[in-house]
């Protein structure tokens, strides 16, 4: 019985006029929390009542705190006839539970009515009383931090990375139960939303008992999505990666006189724990996934599984794990062993993190991928999910085994999804296979020694670039040569990724997006022939889709890819796959060859000359893109190559020449065949439609970049302007006589013009940035195509843009000043283990730190100073305030990134996840499917705003749009639209402010400081 | 392949001025995308048109959801759904609320009513003003009338804190909602020399001193209507050229001053008498309703015109004008100084404004 949730009705605003004869309205408000249900008095005659009620209290369990959403109804009274619903606002208390979080929810929120979308505001306050009961743990997962954001949080610093954690939960769908036909679509509608917020609570919860049983505190890289089954149901699914975070110090805890039991002391101790015992060596397994792998595989599944990777389909004979190289020698052996022994006891070696702290990521092997068709049937039993369970463990069985075939123990930048079509389920899995360095994994005790080698070892911005695998027996014959950077490891020569660009990696020039975009026909079926003809379809896709990449890479210039992302999407008579990435330079790897054009018959001349032409406009656009993108590596000098390669200079040489000419070998022609990526053959149409689609990209105009990934390479100096939006496109398809080639063309213009027009929309904001590009593509009917994009634009200086003469080094440095102070913080502890005067692990010299204050050496204490962020909440928030001179709404940016360009994050309130459904009956009148969801989308933005100003934030990082799901009906004037969005609301200050009061902190003195600390707690 | 649906959605709220004002204007989406092109703007931006009628598609959509709230700029103040930064806020309401001069002189103090919503249709055809920019500038005038006809204070005062508006912008709403309201004359054809400035100018004195609210700002002031007791008693005005004597003397007393002043003294002193009886009727006769609203015509035709067929400079009339006031003061037989520096001091002002060709 832990929790009192205390409920304030302040007042209403802007309230629609609901009794035509007086345009006034009568409004009160039900409170509604799990069973219990409080009404405030009737605001008579009045659009702004002034309800002022007493706190309705509700004594739950937090239990049900974490699962159910707080439910209030404005609803207009009426004498006669029952009561109007005006509409509704669920307010999630989840961040009201985690003590670091908010305090109190407090604000303006838009009432919501699905049929009419936002109908006014209203003033709430809501808090939760917690009794401090040590049990809670256990019955609960209250407590547990989660986070959207990919990354390990600005203000907290990874203790351990425990790894993947999972769950699901399903449930029959509202609409489709035989209720639904009797009832309003609003009736409808608002269970349907109720329904999916319990289960996510739920969900949230269960993921939150999994960590806390790995003795971790928080879950980062938290995705949630809904499958939307139709008949046979409704799923939510999530996956996170568990972590043990540390709250990096405040300044309070630094100084001397400052001691406050705050909370951040309070909590090193309870990090410092799973730290000297060595006995719980390795997180236990989480119950649940230990049933995947001994539950008899219940062949569900009508039609069996067809799964295909990208880069690993050999047979695999016992290669890899455990074996170490000659070239490696006993280091790689070692951490190999180590790295092994930290990951074995996981099942599933993931992780959903696409950035990592520095000396994490030790080497990454490249993409891997499975996909497999499924065959939906009605879930019988919603308390025992095991079909969708099995199928993901069958899925996450294979990218573990990929990854193994690749000489890598762990997968970084994971992530699932699904693609659904009446009956027919397409479930994909990505991420990256990679090599991790063991201390993060586990307690930090036994780094020692290994640590200080894999330093030394590891040159900064290439070691990731080393292959993993053994060179002797590749998984694939790939093309090796020596890294261009150290000339000490070998590298392939090119790199796919789904991960983030790691910091300090070194690179030429800047980076660009680069999609494949593809289409297929396919003949209507039923059942299991359609689901045999979609397994039939997608290797060939995989196939195109990865030459395409290819070949768009070489026409840039570039030689990997981060961010990538390929999803395959089915509709009735058509398979769509759309891959996004951001192709760069990196300075480690080869120069790319061109692409070289050959010709099937050879003898005719005008058809000869037609391939020297092309061929001279490929070369021609090569040139091009390398000026646009600034691609120019520096020469290797004699000196340099002569100097301390363990091998003959000869042999360098050769291996380049190789490179640059005829570069034959990629790891996808042995999986598919013989067909060269680099040299295309024309022999037919198709081939000379891939070649004119290569040159049709147009590249953006002038002043624009634009990536899929966190942050562009190349562009460091951000300015404070972003611009998060979405644009959606569907486009009717004429369906008489549709070929594979006018489909693919039908798909490229849509993509392209829709990257037009952002450009165009954004011209003011030039120089600029599209960052986080992300494109989803869905089928809603038969002749439909839906595209759907998120992105931040962000401006840049120009200015100090041009100053691209700086060594690439200098730059990654630069870059990696210029972030958070999370790099910051590692490069510091560093030095301090190193020194052997220090032999704390780093939590523990935190603690001490903070007691005593004695063991910082002044250089360290002045960093710290600097960085120091004087926590005086409130006040920042003020001075973050625009001057909006007589408005009230306050500023709330979005963006997709996990980070707010020029301003530091200084708090994380808690994880925004809302669902939403609209639906109308009057389409015309509302502007047509455009107008609709125009009007929608700005709905949603606006209650994410208004949730996240209530929570006392000013941001929502690393926000995504993770559905939206259009139908319509024109015919009946309807439409019908399901949006479900997420992401982390932060507080931010302006680094500009920060200056100002770092400047001033030297004159004040602990108290305000101290205040400043119980603000936090 | 048609597009069915296309849309574009910012956090912050994009709004393109020229595609705002082209809205404003009253143009289609179609008209507005040829005068976009032929503006230029594809040879800028290297767009298609393809994307600029995707974009000002988009533009119209948003400023025809942002209408409803510039109905009432306090709700595009305090609501959630736009996020727009208060200067671009500012901009759309300001433009929003702005007319053309050719549209106001049209409807200047008429009925704002359906009937004269009716006729937008001809001043459409006659300015060239589309019917939509029409409509909207007389639903503006309207709007704002229906609000603060009714309400105390300060009428710009008014105007300024339910529509936001800029001084500039309130003051001239100010003129539009008194002309409105007594339907002052402004269509004849000797009034059509006239420009909405000038009219605005003269209602601005008229507000400040002939109306309740400029007696005594502490009753309900109503800043909209013509004080009732102040006309009532401009009757007793009429002495100064029913008496004989007392116009003689008036007469005398501002000849003797602005001998050798002005240049066309000779027609001064032949026309003092048809001058004078002409102010002072207006002034009489002000006690009509019907009167009042030729106000203007009644100035142009007894004042303005025979001084303009005499060819006066303007400095002669101002001369003229403060001599003839002031003189008044001297009439030792006049009781109603104070009346008459309330009447003369406004129309003074309003005489020279008019003054002009």
């Amino acid at each position: 019985m832990p929790g009192k949730l205390k409920v304030k009705i302040v007042a209403g605003r802007h309230l629609p006029v609901m009794d035509r004869a007086s345009d006034l309205t009568d409004a009160f408000v039900e409170v509604k929390f799990g069973n219990t249900t409080f009404k405030t008095d009737v605001y008579l005659k009045s659009l702004n009542p002034q309800w002022n009620s007493e706190w309705f209290k509700f004594e739950v369990d937090d239990e049900d705190l974490q699962d159910e959403p707080l439910q209030i109804t404005v609803l207009d009274h009426d004498t006669y006839s029952a009561n109007d619903a005006i509409g509704k606002v669920y307010i999630d208390i989840d961040p009201l539970l985690y003590s670091e979080a908010a305090t109190v929810i407090s604000g303006w929120f838009p009432i919501y009515d699905t049929i009419h979308g936002i109908r006014g505001e209203i003033n709430v306050i809501v808090k939760v009383d917690l009794f401090n009961d040590l049990n809670r743990f256990r019955q609960s997962s209250c407590g547990v931090k989660f986070f959207c954001t990919t990354s390990i949080p600005k203000c907290y610093r990874a203790v351990i990375i425990h790894g993947f954690v999972e769950e699901l939960v399903v449930n029959e769908d509202p609409e489709y139960q035989w209720i639904d036909r009797i009832r309003t679509p609003r009736a409808s509608n608002e269970a349907r939303q109720r329904l999916i917020s319990l289960m996510s609570g739920e969900l949230q919860r269960k993921i939150g008992l999994k960590v806390l049983e790995m003795r971790g505190n928080a879950v980062v890289g938290y995705l949630q999505c809904f499958d939307l089954e139709g008949e046979s149901g409704l799923v939510v699914r999530a996956i996170g990666t568990a972590c043990t975070l540390d709250k990096l110090s405040s300044p309070a805890a630094f100084l001397p006189a400052c001691n406050s039991p705050s909370k951040e002391m309070k909590e090193i101790p309870f990090n410092e724990d799973p730290n000297p015992n060595t006995h719980s060596s390795g997180p236990s397994t989480p119950l649940k996934n230990q049933t995947y792998s001994f539950s008899p595989s219940k062949s569900y599944s009508r039609q069996s599984s067809s799964s295909d990777t990208d880069l690993s389909l050999t047979p695999k004979t016992g290669m890899g794990s455990g074996s170490a190289g000659k070239e490696g020698g006993p280091f790689k052996a070692l951490l190999r062993q180590q790295t092994q022994s930290a990951l074995e006891q996981r099942e599933f070696p993931f992780f959903t993190l696409t950035a990592f702290p520095p000396g994490f990521l030790v080497h990454v092997g490249g993409v891997v991928s499975a996909r497999s068709v499924k065959l939906l049937d009605r879930i019988h039993n919603p308390d025992e999910p095991e079909t969708r369970d099995a199928w993901w463990a069958e899925i996450r069985q294979e990218i573990k085994s990929h990854a193994k075939a690749l000489g890598c123990h762990a997968v970084v930048g994971y992530s699932e999804s699904t693609s659904i079509c009446e009956e027919v389920c397409i479930l994909s899995a990505s991420g990256t296979a990679a090599v991790l360095n063991p201390r993060f994994l586990q307690d930090g005790t036994v780094e020692g020694c290994l640590e200080q080698r894999l330093e030394e070892n590891l040159p900064a911005g290439c070691g990731f670039c080393h292959i993993p695998y053994d060179e002797l027996n590749m998984p694939f014959p790939a093309h090796l040569t020596y890294c261009y950077n150290c000339r000490k490891q070998k590298v392939p020569d090119v790199l796919f990724t789904t991960i983030d660009l790691p910091a300090d990696a070194a690179v030429v020039g800047k980076g660009c997006l680069i999609q494949a975009r593809l289409c297929r026909l396919k003949k209507k079926a039923q059942a299991e022939a359609n689901a045999t003809a979609i397994s039939n379809l997608l290797p060939f896709m995989e196939y195109e889709v990865h030459t395409q990449l290819m070949n768009k890479l070489k026409l840039k210039g570039m030689n990997a890819l981060f961010g990538l992302r390929i999803q395959i999407t089915v509709g009735e008579n058509m398979l769509m796959g759309l891959a996004s990435a951001t192709g760069v330079y990196l300075a480690a790897l080869p120069t790319p060859g061109g692409i070289q054009i050959a010709g099937k018959t050879p003898n005719d001349g005008s058809y000869e000359q037609h391939i020297s032409h092309m061929q001279k406009k490929i070369n021609d656009t090569i040139a091009k893109n390398k000026e646009l993108y600034e691609i120019s590596p520096p020469e290797i000098s004699e000196e340099v190559i002569g100097s301390p390669i363990p091998e003959p200079r000869q042999r360098s040489r050769l291996l380049r020449s190789q490179s640059e000419s005829s570069d034959e070998v990629t790891e996808l022609d042995l999986s598919h065949g013989k067909k060269d990526a680099f040299v295309l053959e024309i022999d037919d149409t198709d081939a000379l439609e891939d070649v004119h689609s290569l040159l049709t990209d147009v590249p953006p105009p002038p002043g624009f970049y634009s990536c899929n990934t966190e942050i562009m390479p190349g562009i460091n100096n951000w300015t404070s302007e972003i611009q998060m939006f979405t644009s959606v496109r569907v486009i009717r398809l004429s369906s008489l006589n549709l070929t594979n080639q006018a489909l693919n063309k039908h798909f490229n213009d849509l993509c392209e013009n829709l990257l037009k027009s952002l450009y165009f929309k954004l011209r003011s904001m030039i120089p600029c940035c599209l960052c986080h590009v992300n494109f989803t593509v869905s089928l809603p009917e038969d002749e439909l195509i839906q595209v759907t994009v998120t992105a931040v634009a962000i401006t840049f200086d120009k200015n100090q843009a041009l100053q691209t003469t700086k060594t690439h080094v200098e730059k990654s440095l630069q870059r990696a000043s210029t972030d958070n102070e999370e790099l910051l913080q590692f490069p510091l502890e560093l030095c301090s283990e190193s020194l052997p005067s220090h032999p704390f692990p780093p939590a523990k010299e935190h603690l001490e730190s903070a007691s005593s204050n004695s063991g910082i050496p002044a250089a360290q204490r002045a960093v710290t100073v600097e960085k120091a962020s004087p926590v005086g909440e409130g006040n920042f928030r003020n001075r973050s305030a625009p001057p909006c001179a007589n408005s009230t709404v306050g500023v709330v940016r979005m963006t997709p990134l996990s980070f707010i360009p020029g301003a530091k994050i200084t708090k994380y309130l808690g994880i925004i996840n809302m669902f939403f459904i609209r639906e109308t009956t009057s389409l015309r009148e509302e502007g047509g499917v455009s107008g609709f969801l125009h009007a929608f989308i700005a709905e949603v933005f606006a209650m994410v705003r208004a949730h996240v100003a209530a929570l006392g934030g000013n941001a929502v990082v690393s926000y995504i749009m993770k559905q939206c799901v259009f139908m319509e009906n024109p015919n009946k004037n309807q439409a019908q639209c399901l949006i479900n969005v997420s992401g982390d609301a932060v507080v931010f200050v302006r680094e500009s402010d920060l200056e100002v009061v770092s400047t001033q902190q030297p004159t004040a003195n602990c108290q305000p400081l101290c205040t400043g600390g119980e603000v936090t707690t | 392949m048609t597009s069915e649906l296309d849309i574009f959605v910012g956090n912050t709220t994009l709004i393109d001025e020229d595609v705002y004002r082209l809205w404003l204007d009253g143009y289609s989406v179609s008209d507005a995308v040829a005068l976009r092109v032929r503006s230029g703007i594809l040879e800028q931006t290297g767009a298609t048109a393809a994307v600029l009628q995707s974009d000002t598609m988009d533009h119209y959509r948003t400023f025809h959801m942002l209408e409803r709230l510039l109905h009432a700029p306090p709700k595009l103040l305090h609501q959630l759904i736009f996020q727009i930064p208060p200067s671009r806020q500012a901009l759309l309401i300001e433009r929003y609320y702005a007319f053309d001069e050719a549209f106001v002189r049209e409807v200047l103090g008429k009925k704002l009513s359906k009937g004269t919503k009716k006729d937008l249709d001809d001043i459409s055809t006659k300015t060239g003003i589309t019917l939509k920019s029409c409509r909207r500038q007389f639903d503006n005038f309207k709007r704002v009338f229906k609000v603060v006809e009714e309400m105390r204070g300060s009428l710009v005062d008014n105007i300024q804190q339910h529509f936001l508006l800029s001084d500039r912008l309130s003051r001239d709403y100010a003129a539009i909602v008194f002309f409105a309201n007594n339907r002052f004359e402004t269509g004849k054809k000797k009034l059509q020399y006239l420009s909405f400035g000038d009219f605005a100018f003269c209602a601005e004195l008229m507000i400040q001193n002939w109306t309740l609210g400029a007696v005594d700002s502490q009753v309900d002031d109503m800043d909209v209507d013509l004080d009732k007791e102040f006309l009532q008693d401009l009757k007793e005005l009429k002495v100064l050229v029913a008496d004989k004597d007392l116009l003689d003397l008036h007469k005398s007393l501002v000849c003797t001053t602005l001998r050798g002043k002005l240049s066309v003294f000779s027609e001064m002193e032949a026309n003092f008498k048809n001058l004078s009886r002409g102010l002072v009727n207006v002034a009489a006769k002000l006690t009509h309703n019907k009167d009042v609203r030729d106000l203007f015509v009644d100035l142009v035709e007894k004042f303005v015109e025979p001084c303009r067929s005499d060819h006066w400079p303007l400095n002669d009339v101002r001369l003229f004008l403060n001599q003839y006031s002031a003189s008044v003061h001297s009439l030792d037989g006049f009781r109603h100084q104070a009346l008459w520096d309330r009447y003369m001091g406004t129309l003074r002002g309003c005489l020279l404004r008019l003054y002009h060709d």
